[in-house]
């Protein structure tokens, strides 16, 4: 019924850029990896093949299987310290403070340093830990110890440090979120039945906000799985991890098809965490309805 | 405020204790960057510029510095131009395909930077697309179009149908209402995804690692200078990105709470 | 309809998807008129006024504007403007901007520099002089409602489309507005077409009501018509409110035709020649207001179900003998009708002219 017109045809043409933009340069891109992961490597040359066996390597390689391992590990831990450190915080952002104006400071205070560089954060904690770092030096001027502590540097506890460090804001904003958005009436009327504030956090708070919960701690745990800077700079011999392997596969190793073929497990490894969060994100929606 | 209970003075504690956590490692940065010392351990040797002086006197940092603030003021402008078409053609038509569209176009957001990094390093390679600083550019506002596009999108879905019925009512056009009605209506949106973006390029390593050639960006300089290991200058050249970074949240903040 | 036509639609229909959403529909608005479209929700009013103002495109049928056919064109380029459900007032502009949109778009023939002039007349004119200044966030709702008439009515439409215009209001307010919209109607002379479900809203205000449902027309006729010959049970209903009881038709004696009500008693109605033959079943209507506890000799009786205080009247809800639904009754409060008398259970019986009773076929139409 509608004619079309010129101005039709311009706007059908500035509409088809972002989707032509998106399609080459993002979808195909993913494709294309996921395709290589199936390629052969006939050293220095990869050839199009379509076999398992970057794959069976992956799996079977103890040399992978144990930074896999402990990629895992070290995500799942700075997952749980973040979640330690930021549900409190949030929960004491959206109910213990009553100034609007106080509870929107104190949150910006915790997301400001997101916009601080990364690279930044994870440096500051090179300076920190370490045998002359920071923290050991002030502790020995201040005469607590002796000799510095070599407890901290090129290990896993300062990789864990460093990436909680980094990611914790990741944790609190979607908390933050869900908590903000549950109807104080619910919280008066739980204590209006009788519930003291604990029964009314394990009954009432920690059912509603299990969506953010879980929105953050994917968030945080794909951040911190993904990460190879705080590995270079604080992880020490025995903290490779999975972005590390990737990126001797595409320098030193020279392995395209190994790498692309991890990169894809990684890929698919964060669909699944996003579907898994979209999930309970619904519900959770659905619950506070 | 009321008087607070046992449990919830604790609570001040405890978040006055992650507040420290999240503020003293930039405190000691600063605190370096000044120290003069070559090595970065208590107790302090005394106030100096001279890491200041290294930094301007640094002509690899400096080109650095320079790529870093072309890559990020080109992606970012190339991201909101995209980014805000992508958010418009979302939120307005249907097409087969469309949920797919946006997933992809958020994926970047969550996956970690390095996978990224490698599907676009492989495509550009089959394509022919130099490792460059424009692979950079492209790279990096590919990856950022999820920026803008959810921010733009949230503010379009807040956006009342009705003002754009209201303004084709009165006579404009479908461009005129466009720059009259939907554009200062997502202004802000726009603006707050342009600053997330800039900060973002400019602070980006995994996809910049594997696309960039012979010239390189600030934190692919950095980067690879501190796997040689710690230099003050890099203390000092941190504090004044620090400080920038705080200038422009201020700005930001700002800008945004005059739009309201 | 005593002017030439202004707006006409000749067999439009609009489909969403599956979904009809108006059936075939003609009908035409007289230049100068305020006509309503009345009904409930999702009756096909809304999507008959936006077919009018642009914002759909018709399935099928044609709409004719100032002479002028503007079936497939878009909002701007037709000679109407609407008061939008809401306002939609434009947020980050001050209510003189937002007056001043329409004169300040790409075509206007306005001179910049006759604008500011106009949009204080305007303003004035809804008595809004002062008011310029402020951005749309910091006005009261029955202000909000002003600017957005005062936004329409400076490109001096041919037709003023109103989409709900006082739904938001409180009811205080709602009545001012009505008498401002009556005044605005009669000083400019422009022609109204408003969309409400108020009943009330569209009996003091239009010329003529257009009354739908389910996506058809049901009726059009002048408040008085409508309300002293409803055509159909529905409008009966929707137009003032009209006890529905189902009865039989007798036939006709002494100029009267008699129904005899399910209990058995008998009804007589001024005769108006309708095509039931005796013995058919139909169904009557008598509005709440026309049943007076007087005594008289065309009766309606039943039990007293409930009573329900209404400040300066009472709503009786009675079971009339023999029927399955129960009636209302309007009384008066110093009726003459006793406590003891309206307890629950009491019998109770009405009088009734017979020039209010109404007839309808049994089947709905």
């Amino acid at each position: 019924m509608r004619r079309p017109s010129s101005s039709m045809l311009m706007t059908a043409g500035l509409f088809s850029l972002p989707l032509g933009w998106a399609l080459l340069l993002l979808i195909v891109p993913y494709i294309l990896m996921i395709a290589v992961g199936f390629w052969t490597r006939q050293f220095p040359l990869f050839v199009p093949d379509f076999q398992f066996g970057n794959y069976l390597q992956l799996f079977s390689d103890p040399q992978y299987t144990t930074v896999i391992l402990r990629t895992l590990k070290i995500a799942a831990m700075v997952t749980g310290c973040a979640l330690i450190l930021g549900y409190p915080l949030a929960y004491f952002l959206v109910f213990t403070i009553r100034s609007d104006k106080l509870r929107n400071l104190v949150y910006m205070a915790v997301i400001v340093p997101l916009w601080v560089s990364y690279l930044l954060r994870a440096y500051t904690w090179k300076i920190i830990l370490g045998t002359d770092g920071a923290l050991n030096s002030a502790l020995m001027s201040l005469g607590l110890i002796d000799a510095p502590l070599d407890a901290f540097l090129y290990n896993q506890t300062a990789m864990v440090i460093t990436l909680t460090y980094i990611f914790v804001p990741f944790m609190v904003m979607p908390i933050y979120a869900v908590l903000e958005n549950i109807p104080k009436g619910l919280i008066e009327a739980s204590e209006d039945l009788g519930i003291g504030p604990l029964g009314t956090f394990r009954h009432v708070i920690a059912p509603l906000s299990l969506g953010g919960v879980v929105a953050g701690a994917m968030m945080t745990f794909c951040l911190s799985f993904g990460d190879f800077v705080a590995p270079v700079l604080v992880g020490g011999p025995d903290g490779t991890m999975v972005a590390n392997l990737l990126q001797t596969q595409f320098g030193a190793a020279l392995n395209w098809p190994l790498g692309s073929a991890l990169a894809t497990l990684v890929l698919i490894m964060v669909l699944a965490i996003l579907a898994v969060t979209g999930w309970a994100e619904r519900a959770s929606a659905r619950n506070l309805r | 405020m009321k008087q607070l209970l046992w449990w919830q003075k604790g609570m001040v504690g405890f978040v006055f204790g992650v507040l420290a956590f999240l503020y003293l490692p930039i405190v000691v940065l600063i605190v370096f960057s000044f120290n003069d010392s070559k090595v970065t351990s208590f107790p302090l040797a005394g106030f100096t510029w001279h890491w200041y002086q290294a930094v301007f006197a640094n002509a690899q940092m400096l080109t650095a510095l320079k790529n870093s603030l072309i890559v990020a003021v080109c992606a970012t402008g190339l991201t909101l131009t995209i980014g805000t078409l992508a958010a418009l053609v979302l939120d307005r038509h249907d097409f087969p395909g469309k949920g797919l569209f946006r997933n992809a176009i958020l994926l970047p957001l969550s996956l970690p930077g390095l996978v990224t990094g490698i599907a676009m390093l492989n495509f550009y390679k089959q394509i022919g697309i130099p490792q460059s600083l424009t692979a950079v550019v492209i790279g990096h506002a590919t990856a950022l179009l999820g920026v803008v596009v959810s921010q733009v999108m949230a503010r379009l879905a807040k956006t009342d149908h009705r003002l754009l019925e209201a303004s084709a009512d009165l006579g404009a056009g479908p461009v005129e209402t466009f720059f009259r009605v939907t554009l200062p209506s997502i202004r802000p949106a726009i603006l707050g995804a342009g600053l997330l973006s800039f900060t973002l390029s400019f602070d980006e390593i995994p996809v910049t690692y594997f696309l960039t050639g012979r010239d390189i960006t600030l934190p692919i300089y950095i980067y690879s200078t501190l796997r040689r290991g710690i230099t003050p200058e890099i203390n000092a050249i941190g504090s004044m990105i620090v400080l920038v970074s705080l200038l422009l949240i201020v700005l930001s903040v700002g800008l945004l709470r005059d739009r309201k | 309809m005593s002017s030439r036509p202004i707006v006409t639609l000749d067999g439009v229909t609009k489909s969403f998807g599956s979904f009809k959403a108006l059936h075939e529909t003609s009908f035409s608005i007289g230049e100068g008129e305020f006509v309503t479209l009345l009904g409930p929700s999702g009756c096909g009013k809304t999507t008959t006024l936006r077919l009018i103002g642009g914002f759909e495109l018709p399935t099928t049928g044609k709409i004719g504007i100032a002479g002028q056919d503007v079936t497939h064109n878009p909002p701007y380029r037709r000679p109407v403007n609407t008061v939008f459900q809401d306002y939609a007032l434009f947020p980050h502009m001050t209510v003189a901007e937002n007056v001043a949109y329409g004169l300040t778009v790409r075509g206007s023939t306005v001179a910049r520099s006759d604008i500011p002039r106009q949009v204080g007349e305007v303003l004035e004119m809804v008595g809004l002089s002062h008011m310029g200044g402020k951005r749309p966030g910091a006005l009261s709702g029955g202000q909000k409602q002003r600017v957005a008439m005062a936004r329409a009515l400076i490109r001096k439409p041919r037709v003023l489309l109103l989409d709900e215009p006082l739904s938001a209001l409180d009811v205080k307010l709602r009545e001012v507005m009505q008498v401002e919209l009556k005044r605005l109607h009669r000083e400019l002379g422009i022609t109204f077409l408003m969309v409400t479900h108020d009943q009330t809203e569209a009996l003091a205000l239009s010329n003529r009501i257009v009354v739908m449902e389910a996506g058809r027309i049901r009726q059009i006729g002048t408040p008085n018509d409508l309300y002293d010959r409803p055509a159909t049970p529905y409008v009966a209903d929707f137009i003032g409110a009209t006890n529905l009881i189902e009865a039989r038709y007798e036939g006709r004696e002494a100029g009267f035709e008699v129904i005899t009500l399910p209990g058995g008693a008998k009804l007589r109605r001024k005769a108006s020649g309708n095509g039931f033959h005796p013995g058919s079943e139909v169904l009557i209507g008598i509005r709440p207001e026309h049943l007076s506890p007087a005594v008289g000799d065309n009766l309606v009786q039943g039990r007293v179900v409930d009573t329900l205080f209404h400040g300066d009247s009472i709503r009786l809800e009675f079971l009339p003998d023999g029927a399955t639904q129960p009636a209302f009754a309007q009384l008066a409060r110093g009726s003459s009708l006793s406590a003891d008398a309206l307890m629950p259970g009491q019998p109770i019986r009405f009088a009734v002219a017979p020039e209010d009773v109404m007839l309808f076929p049994k089947v709905a139409a």
